[in-house]
């Protein structure tokens, strides 16, 4: 079946006693049995729940994997997967990570004894030269936040299998939509469903699918054991946002388009970050692995100073954290997303005081352009 | 401000734009940031969302302190804070600890080579021979799950000042209405929201509660950097059965005194854990540090089969996982909360085949009583 298809139903035809065609909001802790030593198959929420269960098994099938996990957040999601992972394991991850993926790595993970390496995945022989034998995982995010470097996943999963590495994907930029890390050989998938997945900004949540049953296994084991599981309501609201995600992600990546051809006009913009343009170095690598570029640009203003008054000029646009939502949103990742990464590491992947990411939102790109071009007008009006 | 007040008014959240009696529900992840230079108090719902906020503030008013953590669930709370520690740390827990728990620390801080040493915690000599070097937490349930054991939370906290190390009790039993053991002087005060707080068996949800600036601090960390928070949705149920938790509390505890006593007068009853009881060995320490003697109590019948028998004849209360609901739940701990226990463990904690946990909610109780002895004949 189409992704599409998969997506418009989620959650459908699965209330044998209604018919409901929404999935109902089982806002239930604990289910009663029906005897002494049987169980409906659900006896406690944090162990199971029917209306994350829907999620799960849904969302499973769409990154084509036999296993899914519903977390409380995007950084639930992370914590869960580093859990397969112990005392003295080194892990080799890509240097421009989310800073809540970093900022975790470097105190929950650091204190377990788990040591990160932190490498240009998008060049393969430094992800070879950091091997070590105690390494255990690869961690790479593709398109990378937010300077979009390009990792190529058949050249990892081909490391990976050499080495006996588990290889993790953060898909978050991307969602099943557009690419399935899966099928390029990987492990496990992590999302901050929180995105584009749920896309409306209104739900906090992370997913983590699995192909390989043992892996799964201990990523259920660690879902019930921690319990940091999303609850009902959210998982609903995040499958009723799932429904629209092939529209969205269509008009996300066309709104895209259309504000990269603008940018690539303007005199003050010294370098645009978008995996669609023909003089992105990784296009075609980026092209093998994925259907299409998303709606995530990064630019920069030649500028510092204009980013202050573009910031507090935008009037369609919205100056807030997070991405992947229906309203276009901005943010400079070197006050926000990235604070917590040392400047000379954020300077050399391209972080600079300059730089500002696009989340594209799913407006009329006429009302996103005029909306650029009159915050342009101010901020050099100011210099 | 008396309790049952503070439980109403502690979010401290009158919607300023409408003046709306309820706390809204921001189901927002992102917040807008109007000024560039002032980051504004909210700017990521994990970090902190306004509903979430609310409650943290009712906990902790309720609690009695300064700062209170919205978690996803009783044990992502626990888990939180155990996070806190560092490979190499020693922890050192009650044994008749809650199995969930139990398998976090056996399964999952082990690994991180955080190791646990289990001890009799009525017994202070035990706890004190149990600290090594370095040995940072203490870990306490009290009354314990499902025998309703009893704690000394005062002695406790004076080990654990002389030794350094932090205190964290698990007052989901209790919850604050019975007691609050940072007045006790706990440090860190862990709750499954999901049960007596939450009240009515629809929202999972742990609160952690702390009263020192630096504890806060690595708490938050945690909460933030691992993310396990509660939803604001979940948030905003929560705080809505814990404005009856003080009534329900109440009615809960007069059923469950009824309850026990009626059991333990019973020929097919061995035993009655229950606090409130006149002859359980710590009924003196628990009323020192708790107003009541709650809701929960266990008792044994002969084996498995009168247990299948039993339950099976039941026809008000649940027969589930949980407790601290509305409606009684009657659950069995060898097969549900402590079957990640070994048996070898369990037996020794007094959890055998013939045990049976009720928790009592808000049915009448001569109903509740007459539905007991109906099973019981037939034992």
């Amino acid at each position: 079946m189409h992704i599409e298809t998969l997506l418009a139903q989620m959650g459908n035809h699965r209330d044998a006693a209604t018919g409901s065609v929404s999935m109902p909001v089982y806002h239930t802790t604990t289910f009663a049995h029906p005897g002494v030593g049987h169980s409906t198959g659900y006896d406690y929420s944090r162990s199971k729940n029917p209306t994350r269960f829907a999620l799960e098994e849904e969302f499973a099938i769409l990154e084509q994997a036999s296993f899914g996990y519903a977390f409380s957040s995007g950084m639930a999601a992370v914590a869960a997967v580093m859990s397969l992972f112990g005392y003295g394991d080194h892990i080799i991850a890509s240097q421009d990570l989310y800073g809540g993926t970093y900022r975790l790595f470097e105190t929950v993970t650091k204190k377990a004894g788990i040591h990160v390496s932190y490498v240009d995945t998008g060049d393969i022989a430094q992800v070879k030269d950091s091997l070590s034998s105690t390494t255990r995982a690869l961690f790479v995010e593709t398109p990378s936040n937010p300077t979009m470097r390009i990792t190529d996943l058949y050249a990892m999963a081909a490391i990976a299998k050499k080495h006996g590495l588990v290889l993790i994907v953060d898909n978050t930029f991307m969602t099943p939509f557009l690419q399935k890390p899966l099928c390029c050989g990987a492990d496990v998938v992590i999302h901050s469903a929180t995105k584009y997945l749920g896309g409306h900004n209104d739900v906090l949540s992370g997913l983590v699918a699995v192909a390989n049953a043992e892996l799964a296994e201990k990523i259920g084991f660690y879902q019930n054991a921690v319990g940091s599981v999303l609850g009902p309501q959210d998982a609903w609201l995040l499958m009723r946002g799932m429904k629209t995600l092939a529209l969205r992600m269509e008009r996300h990546e066309q709104n895209a388009k259309a504000i990269v051809s603008w940018l690539e006009a303007q005199p003050d913009i010294t370098r645009i970050y978008y995996p669609g343009r023909v003089e992105h170095p990784s296009h075609d690598v980026h092209k093998k692995q994925a259907t299409g570029f998303g709606g995530m640009i990064s630019f920069e203003v030649k500028d510092p100073r204009m980013v202050n008054s573009l910031l507090s000029h935008v009037q369609v646009m919205t100056y807030a954290e997070s991405l992947g939502s229906v309203e276009t949103l901005i943010t400079h990742p070197v006050s926000q997303t990235h604070a917590d990464i040392p400047r000379a590491i954020r300077e050399s992947y391209g972080v600079t005081d300059g730089l500002l990411r696009l989340s594209v939102g799913i407006e009329h790109s006429d009302d996103l352009l005029r909306d650029l071009e009159q915050a342009f007008t101010f901020a050099r009006s100011q210099k | 401000m008396k309790f049952e007040t503070r439980s109403l008014h502690g979010e401290g959240m009158i919607d300023s734009v409408t003046g709306a009696s309820s706390t809204p529900i921001y189901q927002a992840s992102t917040f807008h940031q109007a000024d560039f230079d002032h980051p504004p108090e909210y700017d990521y719902a994990r970090s902190g969302n306004p509903t979430r906020h609310a409650l943290e503030a009712l906990i902790a008013s309720m609690e009695g302190v300064s700062h209170g953590f919205a978690f996803a669930s009783g044990i992502a709370a626990m888990t939180s804070v155990l996070l806190t520690l560092k490979a190499g740390d020693h922890v050192i827990a009650c044994e008749d600890l809650y199995g969930g728990t139990f398998r976090a620390l056996t399964r999952i801080f082990s690994r991180l080579q955080i190791a646990t040493t289990f001890v009799d915690a009525g017994d202070a000599d035990a706890v004190k021979q149990a600290i090594k070097p370095n040995t940072r937490m203490l870990l306490l349930e009290t009354p314990s799950n499902p025998t309703l054991k009893i704690i000394d939370l005062r002695q406790m906290a004076d080990i654990a000042q002389q030794a350094k190390l932090i205190t964290v009790v698990d007052n989901t039993f209790m919850s604050p209405y019975l007691q609050r053991p940072h007045e006790l002087g706990i440090d860190i005060v862990v709750h499954s929201g999901t049960k007596f707080l939450g009240g009515h068996s629809d929202v999972l949800a742990g609160l952690v509660t702390v009263n020192d600036e630096q504890l806060a601090h690595d708490v938050y960390q945690m909460q933030n950097g691992f993310g396990a928070v509660l939803s604001p949705y979940d948030s905003w149920l929560l705080m809505r059965g814990m404005k009856t938790l003080a009534v329900r509390m109440k009615q809960s505890q007069e059923t469950a005194h009824c309850l026990a006593l009626y059991l333990q007068g019973h020929d097919k009853v061995q035993k009655v854990y229950y606090p409130g009881l006149p002859d359980h060995p710590m009924r003196d320490v628990h009323f020192r540090q708790a107003a009541g003697a709650g809701a929960v109590l266990s008792f044994v019948l002969e084996d498995k089969d009168a247990v299948k028998k039993f339950v099976s004849h039941l026809s008000i209360p649940l027969y589930a996982v949980s407790l601290g609901a509305v409606e009684s739940i009657v659950s069995y701990p060898a097969r549900m909360s402590h079957a990640a226990m070994p048996p070898a463990e369990r037996y020794k904690r007094g959890i055998t085949d013939g045990l049976l946990r009720l928790s009592v909610g808000l049915e009448d109780a001569d109903d509740l009583l007459s539905d007991l002895q109906n099973a019981l004949d037939t034992v």
